[in-house]
């Protein structure tokens, strides 16, 4: 028998958190599900070192709190149909019945290949600060934050705070579009303020502009970058390379329900209407899985979707915090645009299919995406095609495709002992 | 938040803070994570779950990513460093 | 390039590359025509097992003359060619007894097995489940990744002059073939299209039978010969909806799992009601498997004839038209046999099997 919520939430970061609280106060009975083992999502993971405060400290508070709110650690959606989800944990699998579903999947970091990007210690910036706050030891270890995008800022001052000596920050936009993203942040006065905060906690912390890591080196671990800027290369010795190149929509789950999806760039993102609804009835989506638009818009946003789906119009005034948190997307992407040279990094040899070790050069020849996999296995690994189907997508060689189950590898299990019915 | 735990990696018994995931723990004790199928070390890329890079056999059961579980008393983990 | 050929296959699946292959090697000046990826199609969802399978005579001459060929094709490159050797799995005694007559037809073949009692069979896969009775061994029997294989074949049949044209064929003709845009190549024709039979040849019927496969993470040495329940072919002509047990250790060290087989679904879209079915199936044999990761689930069409054997031969009523499609699930298996009967037929000389229960011609119109 599927267990059965009024409201089913897939994501527990600000978006997910936020449609649970409107949901629940709207007196559904909320299912509110993440593959982590905490609530948070990216942007307010638990931190082993430091609690949670404010906003986010009292958002996770209401969801283990609040009766009418099943939390479900550790769960992962692997497969849709009859208007159920199958879901699995560690130790089960179930399907799961829902009168209106909430997508708030979040995003994955861009992570492009370039020559060395494969060895231990290279990792996302995003990914340094997931790893740091989940304990990863950083003290006295240097680090170079790069690749593009507000986050590394944010990536950056994590990695100080738990103890990581932050060498440098090396961001690809120019000057010029830096110099316009801040000049037009006057509008968003909660983003000066985090973003003088964020200075402030980086003080000392050289950023650099025009300036990308062009290859790591090191043996069976990371030693040394090499990093191109307006005044030419230069060598870096450094124990952690975190170099992300800003963040692509999760959105396959979206897609296999048949959720319309637009371009976002060369990625995708899901379609929704201004109440937050997929072109999917019942089923609504919120957050950086909608376009990368930040924490606030992600609120916003979680907010309309959980009213929306527990039957309750969303006010006027959420209307037009999101509208406002969502145009903050716009601006973004407008200055922190792919520069060409960032395309040209990997080399022939260098890999892009990780999981299967496919290079650049094996996908040459190919007339599309589903040749090039059958003939070198890129994209048939453990990701499914996350890290090399958006980086190949970035680099403009081939789009993304469509997505089968399960969603992420399944246990045998899941897929054959549990009922359907 | 506070507290300790042991656990035993590739056969050697460490002590880690409580609350943090497999991979921080087998970062901290240095030991390696797993080879990609031409023989390459590889170790986490992303830290939430999507790579799959930091895969290790935890408790017998291997294929699972070192970055989505936290470390408990008594654990067992085998790198395939 | 001149628009005329001694032969145009028509489809580079795992057949028409055979096929391609073995005409170029005679000399023959072969165009090869197809649209998609080489090996794109039902080929891309075949297990690629090398078996003898002994459903019929007809299948048995088949499948073992294949497997002859498939021994001198062992270093195509990419090909991944696996000598793990079957095993079939017999779970009562009914199955077990029936092992003798099987293994004398193979031996009958040339192929050699071996009967494998209930201590030897947990010996040699200790992770079967228990209670089962024995099966039969056939040692030099293995697995390849099609794909690979097409290509490859491909690339060979290229290596010896023939090209390859990426078009689709929309019509025959007295002469040869028009694409979409009109233009036309001269030559004998040979349609290796698979389940598109019906658009270009609807006298010979191909009816969809879709399967599933499901593919798991790495873990090598879990088992080490693929794995065949002994009534597989037991359902292979019913109309009815069936799962069979089918799993092969890949040299990658996953495990891929078949098997189903239905009439009802005519798409590729994943049925995860018979992905359950297929995997109970699988979990009554292998029950370790339950704790392993799947990483991808596809499906495919196997094109079925009517009476389960390939149409292999010159087509009666046009001039100039052969076939070789309607291989069912033995397409990777028998290509080899496929393309040396054919190119025999084509160069006028006799097939080294009787290819009678191929030919076409059996179909009346």
């Amino acid at each position: 028998m599927a267990e059965r919520y009024d409201v089913l939430i897939v994501g527990a970061g600000p978006a997910g958190l936020a449609a649970a609280r409107a949901a629940a106060a709207a007196g559904a009975r909320v299912g509110l599900l993440d593959a982590q083992a905490h609530a948070g999502g990216q942007v307010w993971r638990r931190d082993v070192d430091y609690r949670a405060t404010g906003l986010a400290r009292r958002r996770l508070a209401f969801v283990q709190a609040h009766p009418g709110v099943d939390w479900l650690a550790s769960s992962t959606v692997m497969a849709a149909a009859g208007g159920k989800l199958l879901v699995e944990d560690p130790h089960a699998a179930r399907w799961l019945d829902y009168g209106a579903l909430v997508l708030a999947t979040g995003a994955h970091e861009l992570l492009l290949p370039f020559p060395g990007w494969t060895l231990p210690g290279v990792t996302g910036a995003g990914g340094l600060q997931a790893l740091a706050k989940q304990g990863w030891p950083l003290a006295g270890r240097r680090v170079v934050v790069a690749g593009s995008g507000p986050l590394l800022l944010a990536a950056a001052a994590s990695i100080r705070r738990h103890g990581g000596h932050v060498v440098g920050i090396h961001e690809q936009a120019g000057y010029d579009d830096l110099r316009d993203f801040v000049r037009g942040l006057w509008r968003w006065p909660g983003k000066v303020l985090q973003a003088a905060a964020l200075r402030a906690r980086l003080a000392g912390v050289p950023y650099h502009g025009s300036s990308v890591v062009v290859a790591a080196h090191g043996d069976d671990r990371l030693r040394e970058i090499e990093v191109e800027g307006p005044r030419g290369r230069r060598r870096l010795f450094c124990d952690q390379l975190a170099v992300g190149y800003g963040l692509v929509p999760e959105v396959r789950l979206a897609s296999l329900l048949g959720c319309r999806l637009d371009a976002a760039g060369a990625h995708h993102q899901v379609w929704v209407d201004d109440a937050q609804r997929t072109s999917l009835a019942n089923v609504y989506a919120a957050g950086e899985t909608c376009g990368i638009g930040g924490r606030d818009c992600a609120v916003a946003e979680g907010a309309i979707a959980g009213h929306a789906a527990a039957g309750r119009p969303p006010s006027a005034a959420l209307r037009r915090r999101r509208h406002h948190t969502r145009a903050f997307a716009a601006h973004l992407a407008r200055h922190f645009a792919l520069d060409e040279r960032v395309r040209r990094l990997p080399q022939p040899d260098t890999l892009v299919c990780r999981c299967e070790d496919v290079s650049m050069k094996a996908l040459d020849g190919h007339s599309d995406a589903r040749a090039a996999k059958l003939a070198t296995r890129s994209g048939m690994g453990s990701c499914q095609g996350r890290i090399c189907g958006s980086a190949l997508a970035a680099l403009g060689r081939f789009p993304s495709g469509g997505h089968r189950p399960p969603l992420f590898p399944a246990r045998l299990d899941t897929l054959g002992d549990t009922d359907f019915t | 938040m506070s507290g300790q735990v042991q656990l035993i990696i590739d056969g050697e018994t460490f002590r880690v803070k409580a609350g943090i995931s497999v991979a921080a723990a087998l970062a901290a004790a240095g030991r390696p994570f797993r080879r990609s199928p031409n023989g390459q070390a590889r170790a986490p890329l992303c830290g939430m779950g999507v790579c799959f890079e930091c895969r290790v056999r935890i408790d017998g059961v291997a294929q699972q990513r070192a970055c989505m579980v936290p470390v408990r008393e008594g654990m067992t983990v085998d790198s395939d460093g | 390039m001149s628009g005329s050929h001694d032969l145009i296959v028509v489809g580079a699946g795992i057949v028409g590359a055979a096929c391609a292959e073995r005409a170029a090697a005679e000399g023959l000046n072969v165009l090869i025509v197809e649209p998609g990826p080489i090996g794109g199609g039902v080929t891309a969802a075949s297990m690629g097992h090398l078996v003898t399978v002994d459903s019929s005579p007809a299948e048995m001459a088949l499948t073992a003359y294949s497997q002859k060929l498939w021994a001198l094709l062992h270093d195509l490159p990419g090909l991944e060619y696996s000598r793990c050797g079957t095993l079939w799995v017999a779970a009562d005694a009914d199955d077990l007894a029936r092992v003798p007559a099987r293994q004398a037809r193979l031996a009958a073949l040339g192929i050699e097995a071996e009967p494998v009692d209930a201590h030897r069979l947990y010996a040699l896969e200790p992770a079967l489940a228990p209670g089962l009775a024995g099966g039969m061994r056939v040692p030099g029997e293995g697995v390849v990744y099609p794909p690979a294989a097409a290509r490859a074949l491909v690339q060979r049949a290229c290596g010896r002059g023939a090209t390859l044209q990426r078009e689709r064929v929309v019509a025959l003709d007295d002469h040869g073939v028009r694409f979409a845009d009109g233009s036309r190549r001269r030559g004998r024709v040979l349609l290796a299209v698979g389940g598109e039979l019906a658009s270009l040849l609807p006298e010979l019927p191909l009816r969809p039978r879709k399967g599933h496969l499901v593919i798991t993470e790495r873990y090598p040495g879990t088992i080490h010969h693929q794995l065949v329940q002994m009534r597989y072919a037991d359902n292979v002509l019913d109309e009815a909806a069936s799962v069979a047990f089918n799993v092969q250790p890949r040299p990658t060290g996953q495990l891929l799992i078949g098997s189903s087989r239905e009439y009802e679904s005519s798409d590729t879209v994943v049925s995860l009601a018979t992905v359950q079915r297929m995997l109970q199936c699988t979990f009554g044999f292998l029950p370790g498997l339950r704790s392993l990761k799947a990483l991808r689930i596809w499906a495919g069409l196997r094109p079925a004839s009517v009476d389960g054997l390939p149409y292999i031969g010159a087509v009666s009523g046009r001039r100039g038209v052969w076939v070789a499609a309607g291989h069912e699930g033995l397409g990777v298996c028998t290509a080899p046999g496929t393309a040396a009967i054919l190119v025999d037929q084509l160069l006028g000389r006799p097939p080294a099997i009787d290819a009678s229960p191929y030919d076409p011609a059996r179909i009346a119109a």
